[in-house]
């Protein structure tokens, strides 16, 4: 229990790798659009983008079953876009359009689809760690074998809910994944500064939660990581966390100094680990696309990110009626 | 082709900044991501990056210009090799900003709080039908009897909650549901009302109706911020997709002697929030026909009993199957003097009240609210239109009580029938006293009810 394991790398296909690079381009090419768009005042409030952070849902997603949850916090385009939610509905949400998926009622924190399973979209820093895990309790009720993914960044993982919430899950054996994306940084405050004992997946053990860590830099290797996870929950053994090392290029919300790291360390870490293109060059050495078919997919991908501002940029504001209505069922 | 690239908002109040620093040049290749200025907003010195790649084509407008506006063009982003020298520099409008929202004078769905009060049509009807057979039951067992009654309904209804099965409940409310539904369905949680109160909510999001027992709503502060921003505020944020159906109940107000941190009333609290509904029960029947139309609300409903209430017997209606809606008050007592508006242990007073004024020949109509979320307005409003004065009974703190907003909304709607300005009795504007006499005075007292209602019919 709580090993840290070597990430071994699985047998993969062309096909599945290249899926994996289309999905992390189209969520970064998504968060670029979106820092542009707020950029125009076109999204307004708070917008934390997941740029670095995009192999960590793509190879948990990897991972799922059709009726699997997922929930996360307010960090959640990517998630979004991962679990196959329509990048046109979550790019309105953020502008806070009709065509939004909450109607443009909720915003880049507030979001939720019904049909893919993804149960939010929680604004308050490790509130959605108690909500998964009563997910997971609902499919054990009904005992339908689902199992439910509850992201959590490094800075919730200090907040008192998630340790009420690791005994209880402990104790009714819920068939949950807390997935720590520890990308080093609560808002400003790096990891040593907040945080006694660095090795957050430990925190499993007083419980008795196996834990490991994974490189979140690493697309297949956080699949495997994903994989085994699944494995135990689906087996009725309770839950299991994932500590997945990722990094944030970006500031905590677009209103961000970035007067807490050095220009340096974000560019070493763009330049030696990113998670795309780590990818890229397996594709290409590994002979499974030429340049020409990536750029074709970057082309492909553009296409969507821009048809997606440009339907948010169209979709009329919500109704003024709207203001009154979902307050009650 | 030739890109703009504008002054970015780079906070949600920015609306203009200083282009302090320029980091490349005219001719310099970016990639996306690249750090190509630095910009003062209001709050802080950002670093700015290209979206786009390309070459710089023309920077627009220099470093250390201030009071530059949000959108305007700052330089032109060219493909290799592009003239960039006839791009027209100025920001493009239609791209620049949200549309405002349209000024509308037919904001229909607003409540109309001004012009002509909307005249009270209030729900008269029996709550059941003449003839129903009753029985004497405690308010306990009236509540213990609707979680049955609804967990043999619904396979998806759980009680969760300290001491809720094996123990029968610390106020023995849910004695005999452990052996009737198992410990699938009543479950016994961990001292950590945070928690469980966020498990049970993202259960109800899973499609269960969970039913969270507190031991007492003092200790629901522990979870005050899944029940509000959690449970009542996500059918909203969904744009209707998901909500949380469920209740949260236990006793709430002063039960006795037992001091600040276990005596307060939470209804005015819960009240106030869009997207909770909140009951609070006095008789048996109605705590009884309440909590089962909580059960089967598909929204979150508060639900606020009182301890020194559980053992008090009435008499409820001997059915298979009866309800009260919520927003529907209850007249206890007519009358034509003076109308007196409780709800909760406050109708103690209320009706103890009522009945010594009788005796000096003042005649009170007695209205429980039953709900406050949503309250029976119509009720009251029609009451004081008769009797044209109004007395409140709570126990809660006075400031920004239910008996305030009350006396707002008669102010509202009734001013013209008033003869005597609204008086609200509640709890003293003090933490609970742990000494009998100080809790005593602390307290709402029939005596009190009794004053004001001499006060506002002037004898």
């Amino acid at each position: 229990m709580a090993a840290k394991r070597a990430a071994k790398k699985p047998n993969v296909s062309g096909e599945e790798l290249t899926q994996y690079y289309k999905d992390m381009l189209l969520i970064r090419r998504f968060e670029e659009k979106a820092g542009q768009l707020y950029g125009m005042g076109l999204i307004g409030g708070f917008c934390h983008l997941y740029i670095g952070q995009e192999a960590v849902v793509v190879g948990l997603e990897a991972a799922t079953e059709e009726g699997d949850k997922r929930i996360t916090s307010y960090r959640d385009h990517g998630h979004m876009l991962a679990c196959g939610m329509d990048a046109n509905g979550v790019m309105a949400e953020l502008t806070g359009r009709e065509g939004g998926y909450s109607k443009g009622k909720g915003g880049s924190m507030h979001m939720f689809s019904k049909e893919k399973h993804f149960y939010g979209g929680h604004g308050i820093v490790g509130a959605q760690v108690p909500l998964g895990a009563g997910l997971a309790f609902a499919d054990k009720y009904k005992d339908n074998g689902r199992v439910t993914f509850t992201y959590f960044g490094d800075g919730a993982a200090n907040q008192g809910q998630v340790y009420e919430t690791f005994n209880m899950a402990a104790l009714w054996d819920l068939p949950v994944i807390f997935v720590i994306e520890n990308n080093q940084y609560a808002m400003g405050t790096a990891q040593a500064r907040s945080t006694s004992s660095q090795d957050i997946y430990k925190r499993g053990e007083a419980f008795g939660i196996p834990g490991e860590m994974v490189d979140g830099m690493d697309v297949l290797a956080v699949k495997d990581a994903g994989e085994r996870a699944v494995k135990h929950c689906r087996a009725g053994k309770g839950p299991y966390i994932l500590e997945v090392k990722t990094y944030r290029y970006r500031g905590h919300s677009m209103s961000d100094p970035a007067k807490y790291r050095t220009r340096e360390e974000v560019q070493k870490m763009r330049e030696e680990r990113d998670p795309i293109e780590n990818v890229r060059q397996m594709l290409l050495t590994g002979k499974h696309a030429s340049e020409e078919d990536l750029k074709a997919i970057d082309k492909e991908i553009k296409a969507i990110v821009n048809a997606s501002a440009d339907f948010a940029k169209e979709s009329p504001l919500p109704d003024e009626a709207e203001l009154w209505t979902d307050i009650y069922a | 082709m030739a890109t703009k690239i504008l002054m970015p908002a780079l906070s949600p109040t920015m609306e203009e900044g200083t282009l302090a620093k320029w980091l490349v040049k005219e001719g310099d290749t970016v990639q996306s991501g690249d750090i190509i200025a630095e910009i003062e907003t209001d709050k802080a010195t950002m670093e700015f990056e290209a979206v786009d790649e390309g070459v710089i084509g023309k920077i627009l407008v220099a470093e250390g210009s201030e009071g530059v506006a949000v959108n305007t063009a700052i330089a032109i982003l060219a493909e290799d090799g592009e003239d960039v020298s006839a791009v027209d520099a100025s920001a493009d409008p239609a791209e620049a900003s949200a549309p405002a929202a349209e000024a509308s004078d037919t904001a229909s769905a607003a409540p109309a709080t001004a012009a002509v009060p909307k005249a009270p049509t209030p729900d008269l009807s029996p709550d059941w039908p003449e003839g129903t057979p009753m029985k004497t039951q405690t308010v306990r067992e009236a509540l213990r009897d609707a979680m049955a009654e609804e967990m043999r309904a619904d396979p998806d209804v759980y009680l969760m909650g300290e001491e809720v099965a094996e123990y029968q409940g610390a106020y023995k409310v849910s004695q005999g549901l452990l052996d009737e539904f198992g410990s699938k369905r009543v479950i016994d949680t961990p001292i950590t009302e945070h928690g469980f109160a966020g498990i049970a909510v993202g259960a109800s999001f899973g499609g269960l109706k969970p039913i969270v027992e507190f031991m007492t709503f003092n200790f629901a502060m522990q979870a005050i911020d899944q029940i509000i921003n959690s449970a009542a505020k996500t059918l909203y944020m969904s744009g209707g997709q998901m909500g949380a159906p469920m209740v949260f109940r236990g006793p709430n107000g002063a039960a006795a002697r037992v001091g600040a941190q276990h005596s307060q009333d939470y209804a005015a609290w819960y009240a106030q929030i869009p997207g909770l509904k909140v009951a609070m029960p006095y008789s048996a029947s109605d705590a009884k026909g309440l909590l089962k139309s909580a059960i089967r609300d598909p929204n979150p409903v508060i639900f606020l009993e009182n301890e020194i209430m559980y053992g008090r017997s009435f008499e409820v209606p001997a059915l298979d199957d009866f309800t009260i809606p919520f927003g529907k008050a209850r007249i206890w007592r007519e009358g034509t003097d003076v109308t007196i508006v409780s709800f909760g242990i406050g109708m103690q007073y209320a009706l103890e009240a009522a009945e010594k004024l009788a005796e000096d020949g003042i005649s009170a109509e007695v209205i429980d609210l039953r709900t406050l979320r949503p309250i029976d307005y119509d009720t009251v409003i029609a009451s004081v239109m008769k009797t044209n004065r109004c007395v409140t009974v709570e126990e809660g703190f006075p400031v920004g009580s239910i008996g305030n907003h009350l006396s707002a909304t008669i102010m509202e709607r009734a001013f013209d029938y008033l003869d005597a300005p609204v008086i609200n009795c509640a709890g003293k504007d003090v933490p609970m006293p742990y000494a009998a006499n100080l809790e005593k005075l602390a307290l709402v007292t029939t005596d009190e009810v009794i004053a004001a209602v001499k006060q506002v019919t002037y004898r």
